[in-house]
């Protein structure tokens, strides 16, 4: 008996390892063989630890498991959920860069081959640069961090930048509130990742990579170590790539807890050993990056969407999704909602469908008040924006950014004041201190919206200057992004700004 | 710690990163690792290890949260105040949490059990609210299972 069970750090945080144990015990007890594979997670967070079973080459699942649950596992008699790729949340993805994830154990590259593995690398190692660069050009793939800039014209100016030594440094800081799916395909198919990189190596020339890995992410730094070693024996890594002739290797960097080190010039400060500090652009990184020579940064999604592009083919990619924004996104599912987890469709699905029929609507049963998408620098939209295609430009028009596509949802009993002071706070706590409005406006913010919470009404239109100040006088979108949750919050609900001053006392 | 095991430790970790592109941070975490916290007396010897000065290394320590320039307690409890966590109870969990072992954000306990930290997020925001003990990842945490952890 082929038993699968999650090693993914959501799982583990439901209580996937005492399942495990428990399962690995009672099948001791009960003399019957039984083989337990650890594997990423499907994504379905609100049925983790789930369990799989195989029969007849068919996996079914049953979950959310516990260890009392296992004798009954283990007898046939406990009422499962059915085979799990025939879960509505699961059956109406389109899994490509998560194609494996929840599948495989992370570990064994033998299986990674076995499902569709390295056939992208193999790919990339048979054309010139240029062909790669193409490649992902035609695919039209774009930053999955944020920002939503076209790879391969990124990939283009790297490989264009003559250099004795060039990088490949991949962002994994994911520090947005509701996202995780850098996490989940760190902990679930690693070798994706790795061989991401090394296909971006041979595209622009640089032998060396760095995955910029946060620390809050123990269980990932661990499963990637071990994949780089792996890796590193298997000749996937190291001076010969799968026998090409061509070197790449690399390494994790463990970040040390500050959020705005996601953003790129920060982030390559901070591999450098300095204060994560923002630059200013010019010079890009892609010219003058790490240690100022020629550097990609990419966010993990858009490094570990590149092998199965390889794999099926730029154009099978582009076929998939909306206007400018090709192919599929890691929608992540979070907050107070009945399903939660990691949802991977074609770009265009409206928001309103992922919030009430993917995700089932809110835990609580109570009404959505709000969305917050694209971490804590997204706007808060109010259910009358769901009809709005999840797609960059789209997005955009609504005042809003999908950023890393984390939609974190609230019921009605949000207070958006609050939320909107949380925003400034998280600001004021992780500027970098470069710019003035920045560093300082936050923590302005704070008092001003303490002042509307005591029912100072003229403060609302200072914390509209406020916001422009920010907007026009920062560096890096977290001065300059912040002020779209605020002024959002204000916008949207404006009841939960119009306190009066007896109710505050 | 004597000044010689101190050193000692420490041309360890120096032997560990030689050759690092950029080994500050890989070094900072090392000594995180192995004191706990930065002892003020590593940060001269970190600062003639890389040939910069004093000064500099002091202001990397204090630009990230997670290099600490004072002892902790046994366990560090880190709690996620992010907005995910929050639109599920995290605010209240941290704030009952925080009240039962009387403490502020940073605070440890006067036996030395337990520090608690906020945490912005740790990517368990599809089962909030969520806890980290030391290492070990807590979904849907209440009370009772964070109790239990720091047991
Ligand atoms: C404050 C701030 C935080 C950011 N955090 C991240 C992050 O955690 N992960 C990430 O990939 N990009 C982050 N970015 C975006 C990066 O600066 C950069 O655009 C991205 O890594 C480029 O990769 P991509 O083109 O593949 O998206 C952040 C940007 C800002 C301004
Ligand atoms: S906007 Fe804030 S975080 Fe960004 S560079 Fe300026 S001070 Fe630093
Ligand atoms: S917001 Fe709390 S874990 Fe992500």
């Amino acid at each position: 008996m082929k038993v699968y069970v999650p090693r993914d750090s959501a799982a583990k945080a439901l209580g996937a390892d005492a399942v495990a144990s428990a399962i690995a015990y009672g099948a001791e007890a009960r003399g019957i063989d039984v083989t337990v594979i650890r594997t990423g997670s499907r994504g379905m967070v609100w049925l983790e630890p789930l369990v799989e079973v195989e029969r007849d080459g068919v996996r079914h699942g049953y979950g959310p498991m516990t260890p009392a649950d296992v004798p009954a596992l283990l007898d046939g008699t406990l009422d499962g959920l059915g085979p799990v790729e025939e879960i509505p949340f699961f059956a109406r993805q389109t899994r490509l860069t998560f194609a494996r994830c929840g599948v495989i154990d992370p570990l064994d590259l033998d299986a990674y081959a076995a499902h569709g593995g390295l056939v992208g690398l193999r790919r990339a190692i048979a054309m010139t640069g240029q062909q790669i660069v193409d490649e992902v050009k035609d695919s039209g793939l774009r930053g999955r961090g944020g920002a939503g800039f076209p790879t391969g014209i990124k990939w283009q100016t790297v490989h264009d930048a003559p250099a004795d030594q060039k990088y490949i440094v991949c962002n994994a800081d994911e520090g947005d509130s509701g996202t995780f799916a850098d996490r989940m395909i760190m902990e679930g198919d690693p070798f994706t990742l790795i061989e991401g990189m090394a296909i971006a190596g041979l595209a622009v020339g640089a032998t060396r990579g760095y995955v910029y890995l946060r620390s809050e992410y123990p269980d990932a730094i661990t499963v990637m170590q071990e994949a780089l070693r792996i890796g590193r024996a298997r000749g996937l890594l190291g001076a010969d790539v799968l026998g090409s002739g061509r070197a790449f290797d690399m390494e994790i960097r463990v970040g040390a807890g500050a959020y705005v080190c996601g953003e790129e010039t920060s982030l390559l400060n901070s591999m450098e050993g300095k204060r994560g500090v923002v630059r200013a652009k010019p010079p890009l990184p892609a010219i003058e990056g790490f240690l100022g020579r020629p550097t990609v940064v990419n966010n993990v999604i858009s490094l570990a969407t590149v092998p199965v592009i390889f794999e099926r083919g730029a154009q099978h990619y582009a076929d998939f999704g909306l206007g400018r924004s090709r192919g599929t996104m890691p929608v992540q599912i979070a907050g107070n909602v009945k399903r939660g987890g990691l949802f991977e469709t074609a770009f265009g699905l409206p928001l309103g469908e992922l919030v009430e029929d993917v995700a089932g609507g809110t835990a609580s049963g109570r009404p959505v008040k709000a969305v917050q998408v694209g971490g804590p620098l997204g706007a808060y939209m109010p259910p009358e924006t769901f009809e709005t295609p999840f797609a960059y430009e789209e997005f955009d028009g609504q005042g809003g950014l999908i950023g890393h596509a984390g939609v974190v949802v609230f019921d009605d009993t949000a207070d958006m004041l609050q939320m909107a002071r949380f925003a400034m706070e998280f600001c004021a706590v992780e500027s970098c201190g470069k710019c003035t409005p920045c560093r300082i406006g936050a923590v302005r913010g704070v008092e001003t919206i303490d002042r509307i919470a005591e029912g100072d009404a003229a403060a609302k239109d200072l914390l509209v200057d406020l916001c422009d100040t920010m907007t026009d006088g920062s560096l890096c979108a977290l001065g300059g992004l912040t002020p779209y949750p605020v002024l959002s919050a204000m916008r949207n609900y404006p009841e939960d700004f119009a306190r009066s001053k007896e109710a505050a006392e | 710690m004597s000044d010689a095991a101190l050193t000692e430790t420490m041309a360890e970790i120096f032997a560990r990163h030689r050759g690092r592109e950029g080994p500050m941070l890989p070094i900072l975490h090392s000594v995180m690792e192995a004191f706990g916290h930065i002892p003020e007396a590593a940060v001269p010897l970190i600062a003639d290890d890389l040939n910069i000065g004093r000064a500099e290394v002091h202001g990397v320590i204090s630009f990230y949260h997670d290099f600490r320039k004072e002892p902790v307690g046994r366990h560090v409890l880190k709690i996620c105040r992010a907005e995910a966590c929050q639109a599920v109870g995290g605010a209240a969990l941290s704030q009952a949490v925080l009240d039962k072992l009387g403490l502020d954000w940073g605070g440890t306990t006067p036996d030395g059990r337990v520090t608690v930290e906020p945490v912005y997020c740790l990517g368990l925001c599809a089962c909030g609210p969520a806890a980290m003990v030391d290492d070990r990842v807590i979904g849907r945490a209440d009370e009772t299972t964070i109790e239990e952890a720091l047991a």
